[in-house]
Formats: structure tokens, sequence, C-alpha cells
């Protein structure tokens, strides 16, 4: 089962990677050099983390603006996490868009943009391209609540399971649309029950469990996997930031952050896995050490790395003529291919990191087993 | 060999890159079992399959979305829009999505959007649409208008074969005419993007133009030429981006007065930015105003009389050349 696969003690460590990276990034944001907005994921990291382990080799995901969990998980470099804050001209957009909108289509990472829900008609297209090279690999698209408002959720969820596209969608229900909350955005309780309207199934669960997060979302995989079509399950989280650091967020009552944060997913992991014996008070040190260390590395890198030329602000509108790879067959990376290497740079994408972050060194014997 | 209307020649190219390239398909409303609203598609599903020309639901975000994820993952999408009026519905997918995709992560998104565009059939403000300023204004998509038979063809091809998201616009007027059936080469040829043709040569003036004008354009020439004289040069654009900056300032710079015409409306559209870089580029060699010829700035009517007031026509460019030719 995946859920054995599963090593709960990575998970626990990239859910600690996430929000320590979050929390430097609004650092850096307060003393002004982030240049513009930073969106965080604070809260959702049993979800994003939780979904996204589940993955294998060559599947996709479409992550949007507070899945840094999912970009971590899947392998993504916090280097170029940073230098996308920082606006440097060797991040993956070479400082020509912000956030998290980056990407590597080798290793199953799509950049996304600020129109949220638009992505997800870009997953059917992944997935539909699965389906038709007879790819056995999925895509998962998550959103958040506001987005399950817009017209290409609809058409994106409606047009997968016309099509059994191999798509599992995430909603990361974190109670606000900015400020506008959720009983002004929907007037069901459920958001899974649109699921049901589209034919397909859908469940809700409490997002802030990693252990809930990972059996339900297993069983969703799994039902993709085995050519059924779409599922959709409905993450319920909270967003303890504002929208952006920018937003102090006065709008929500105290009272139902306070109820929240005692929800704390990593809290909770951490209570769960203390009690089982699984995180010592010296593998939590080592983990700790860890976090700290890549975390600084990758802001020394940004901070290091040069800023972008204002000469090339028009340069490479159109991609170069030339033979294009199918992302996912045998010898989609030879350089003869357009999209084998980023053309603008000549080398690979650099959105993943060279080595994935693991912590395999800490984990005992069996400890993923459940 | 027979010759083939505009309409068979999107067809013979849509089915021939098809058969050469594996990776490219079609997507869109009723372009399967039905063969299109017009027919374009006809035949198609029953050679390559419900996996290659899908008919889609009635969700243009989905059709473009969908062509978008699937060009990034190195397939080259064919999305139809029944009516390219219909386009708007999609529009972000396009505008944010498509058209900003290599300049930001450097992945390619090899794509075309097609639909049947511009008036003159009776289809009233919904279903007449002349959408290329729009998109003409956009950096990253290339936007061709092929108005001949054989142009329909060469040029789908190379859009087909593009590495960027390509906005084709074939006019349905053309679809079917009779004096616009060709026989086309048997081998494989395209017409690069890109590159602009002189359809009539002449030395009086410079008729900038694209899509159906191109053919009330040479009526015109020809009356000028019987009734007033004048040698007159019809440049056939065909593409609006990238456009062919090369042969336009080359012609104008040698007729020294340039008429621009389009059937979409006037401000704003193409015109405008013809009219502004030749003023940039030729001010000196210019004998006469830029002109221009254009529907005017209203809704596409319904009603035959309104929209005979309303579409361009020979007449109309043959008073506005008159008056361009008296300087």
């Amino acid at each position: 089962m995946q859920l054995e696969r599963a090593n709960l003690l990575q998970i626990y460590y990239l859910m600690r990677l996430t929000r320590v990276v979050e929390d430097r990034t609004r650092t850096l944001f307060l003393q002004g050099r982030v240049v513009g907005g930073v969106y965080t994921g604070q809260g959702h990291e049993a979800t994003t983390v939780g979904a996204a382990i589940l993955l294998r080799d060559g599947d996709f995901i479409v992550p949007q603006h507070r899945d840094l969990g999912m970009h971590l998980t899947r392998g993504g470099s916090p280097r170029a996490v940073m230098c996308q804050w920082l606006a440097r001209g060797n991040a993956p957009t070479l400082g020509r868009d912000g956030t998290l909108h980056i990407g590597d289509m080798h290793h199953g990472i799509v950049p996304s943009i600020s129109m949220l829900g638009e992505s997800l008609p870009l997953a059917c297209g992944i997935a539909l391209t699965m389906k038709m090279r007879k790819h056995d690999t999925i895509v998962m698209a998550p959103c958040g609540d506001g987005a399950t408002n817009t017209g290409p959720f609809h058409e994106a969820l409606n047009f997968a399971s016309v099509q059994k596209l191999p798509i599992v969608f995430i909603i990361e229900n974190n109670g606000y649309a900015y400020s506008t909350p959720t009983y002004k955005q929907f007037a069901i309780e459920n958001l899974s029950n649109r699921a049901k309207a589209y034919g397909m199934p859908g469940e809700s669960i409490d997002g802030n469990d990693v252990l809930q997060v990972l059996e339900s979302v297993g069983r969703a995989i799994e039902h993709v996997r085995s050519g059924n079509g779409p599922t959709l399950v409905e993450c319920k989280t909270f967003r303890v930031r504002g929208h952006s650091e920018a937003d102090k967020a006065d709008y929500v009552p105290p009272e139902l952050r306070e109820e929240w944060l005692k929800k704390d997913p990593i809290k909770r992991f951490e209570a769960y896995l203390t009690q089982e014996n699984i995180l010592t008070e010296a593998i939590q040190g080592e983990i700790e050490a860890k976090v700290k260390s890549i975390v600084e590395d990758a802001v020394r890198f940004a901070e290091q790395s040069p800023a972008p030329d204002g000469a090339t602000v028009a340069d490479y509108v159109f991609a170069p003529d030339g033979p294009i790879a199918i992302i996912g067959e045998p010898g989609a990376d030879d350089p003869r291919y357009v999209n084998a290497l980023d053309r603008r740079t000549g080398k690979p994408y650099n959105t993943v990191a060279e080595e994935p972050s693991t912590v395999s060194q800490f984990t005992p014997e069996e400890v993923g087993k459940r | 060999m027979t010759a083939v209307t505009y309409l068979e020649a999107i067809g013979q190219a849509i089915r021939e890159e098809m058969r050469r390239d594996e990776a490219v398909f079609l997507l869109g409303e009723d372009v399967g079992t039905y063969g299109g609203a017009f027919k374009v598609s006809a035949g198609l599903m029953e050679e390559f399959g419900s996996e290659r020309v899908i008919d889609t639901p009635m969700a243009e975000a989905a059709i473009i979305g969908s062509a978008v994820g699937a060009a990034i993952m190195g397939m080259r999408p064919i999305a139809e829009m029944q009516f390219i009026d219909f386009i708007t519905c999609g529009f972000d997918q396009i505008v944010n999505m498509a058209s900003k995709f290599y300049w930001r992560s450097g992945i390619p998104a090899p794509m075309v959007i097609r639909g049947p565009s511009g008036g003159g059939v009776k289809g009233g403000p919904f279903h007449s649409a002349s959408p290329e300023a729009w998109f003409f204004h956009v950096p990253g998509i290339k936007v061709v208008v092929p108005s001949t038979t054989y142009d329909a063809k060469g040029l789908l091809k190379a859009a087909i074969r593009d590495n960027n998201p390509v906005l084709y616009l074939e006019h349905k007027l053309l679809y079917r005419l009779p004096e616009l059936r060709e026989e086309l080469p048997e081998e494989d040829y395209t017409v690069p993007l890109g590159k602009a043709i002189t359809r009539r040569a002449g030395e009086d003036m410079t008729i900038l133009t694209y899509g159906a004008m191109v053919h009330q354009c040479l009526k015109a020439a020809q009356t000028l030429e019987q009734e007033d004289d004048l040698d007159v040069e019809v440049v056939d654009l065909r593409s609006l981006m990238p456009l062919d900056r090369e042969a336009i300032l080359e012609s104008v710079k040698r007729t020294n007065k340039v008429l621009i015409v389009h059937e979409d409306t006037l401000t704003g559209g193409i015109g405008a930015e013809l009219a502004a870089m030749l003023a940039e580029d030729l001010f000196e060699y210019l004998d006469g105003p830029i002109t221009r010829v254009a529907a005017p700035d209203a809704p596409f009517p319904y009603a035959p009389p309104l929209e005979e007031a309303y579409l361009p026509n020979a007449e109309k460019i043959l008073a506005a050349a008159r008056k361009l030719a008296a300087y």
C-alpha cells in the first residue's frame, strides 16, 4: 500500500522544511529584500506534503501559489525558490516572474500563473497527453477554495471526467479567498459535492491531519491509477497568514484563528510521531539542523546570485525552431530537442535540486509502516 | 489533380500533418463525429480515431487550456474554435497562459488555435468577429490570416510545425468560394510565417491588407488601373505577427503612398500599428496621408443593409484610394 511506503519521518522533515523556508521568506520580506508580494501556505503542510509524497517518478503536479510543500516534496530546489523571491537573474524565470510560478516538465512540475483555476485545464492537457501516449503516470492538480468558483475549474472537472483523465484534484479549502470567507463564496458545506456533479468520487477530509491526507489521497490515487478517471479530495485547512504578507487579515475572527492554530498540522504530526516513538529528540534535533542549513544555503545562494540584466527583457518572447520531445518518453532529454534544455540559458531547467533532499539517514528500519 | 476549396485545403493540412507527426491532434466542439460545424475536419475521426480527433464539451477554457497543457508536454494540438468569436471564452488561456509560457519558463508551447473568422455571411454580432487586433497586441502569440487556398494549407502547416502558440484565422466567407478553388502541389509545402506576398505589383500606391479584404483590394486595384490609369500594388500581409516589416517598408518606399485596408474595426486595429510604423520609419518618403479603410467603431451588425454599410468593400476602397491618389 502506498501509505506503508510513505516514510513518515521524511514527511515530517518536508513539512518542517516547507514551514521554515516560508518563515525565512517572510523575514526577508519584512527586511525589504523580497521585491514583490509574499504568499505562504502556512497551515497547508499536511495537505501539500502528504498528497505529493504519494506520487511516483513521471507523475505531475500542477501546483499553485501556496503549494511550496508540493514543490519541495517533488524535489523542487530551495535555492531556486529563494532566487525567485529575490528576483535573481538565475531564478528559473530569469527574474521575469515571481512567487512559486516555476516548474520543470522533465521533473513533473508545471509552472502556474496568478489567475487561479486556470491551471486546471492545463492539468487536463497533461493528463490527456498521458492518456493518448499510454503513459502510466498521473497528474495531481491542487487549487484553493477560491478557484473552485471559477469557470475553468468546472470546465476542467467536467472535461477530465468525460475523458476519464488520470487526475487527482485536491482542493485546499483554507477558509478564505483573500478576505472573502467560504460562506460568501459558495452555498454548500463540502466542496467534494462538486465531484458528484461531474460524476467522479469526492471526499472531504481534515487537511491538517497528514495521516488522513495520506490515507484519502492514497485511495484517490489508486482509483486514478487503475484507469477509472479523475477523483477529488477536499482538504479542509486554514490559511494562518494573510492572503499575502501585506494583508493583516484582521477580518479573520481571532477565536477562529486560535482554534485552527491548535490544529497546526506540524504540531499534530509531531505529537503522533513522538507518541509512536518514531520521532526522538535526537532525530528532531538533526532534522532541525538540516532544515536550517538548507534554508541558510538557499538564502546565501540567492543573495550571491546576479540580478537580471535589463537589456534582456524582450529576449526569448518566442521559442526557437527545432524538434520537440514528448515529455516522459525515452530520450526526451536528448539535447537535440528544443524542450530538452532551457534554451534561454542553454542549461537544464533549474527548478529541481540536483540532489533530492531526504532524511533517509535518520530513518530507522520499518519506520514508515503503519 | 483536382482543384480544392480554401476549406478543403485547411482539412488537407490537418490530415497531412496528423499523418506526418503523431504529436499533432485536433480538439474542439463537434470536430469528430460531425466533422466540424463547417466540415473542415470531415473524415478525420474516421482516419485517426476519437483519441486524436477529440469532440469536447462546449468549454473553450478547457479546450484551449488542455491544448496548452498538451503543448508543454511536447504535443502539437490544434484547438478549433467553432466560431472564432467564442475565443473570448478562453481568452485567459491565450493571453496569460500560452503567450507568456516560454518567456517566463523556457518551456515551449507549440500549438495552434484556429477557427472561422470574419463577416459577410449574415452572422451578426457573435458569429462575424475579426479578433486579430486583440492577440496582435499580446507578445508571445503569432497571428496568421490566409487569403488564398494555397496559403490556407501552407500557412496552417507552418503554424502546426512552429514551436509557439499560433492563432490561425481562416475566413469563413472564403471557405467555399468557387473563384478560390485551386490545384495545390502534390508535394509537401509550407508558407513561412512572417512573410508577406505581393499579390499585384504597382508603382503609384501600396495597399496593405490581409484576409478576405485582399480580394476586395485586388478588385479595386483593377478598376483603378482601368478607370484612373493608376498602378496600384497590393501587399497581402498573410502573417500579422511576426510582421514582414521589410516587405512593407520596401513597397511603400517605392510607391510613396499607402492605403491600409482591414475588415476589423478602425480604432486600435492592425492598421493603427502599421500607420504608426510607417510614420516613424518612412516619414520622408510619404507623398500623402497614411490612409485607412476599416469597419466603423461599432459592433458587427446582422441585417443585410447594416452589414453592407459596415464592411469595407471594393467601392469604399476605391473612394479612399482616389482621394489618396489626388495628393
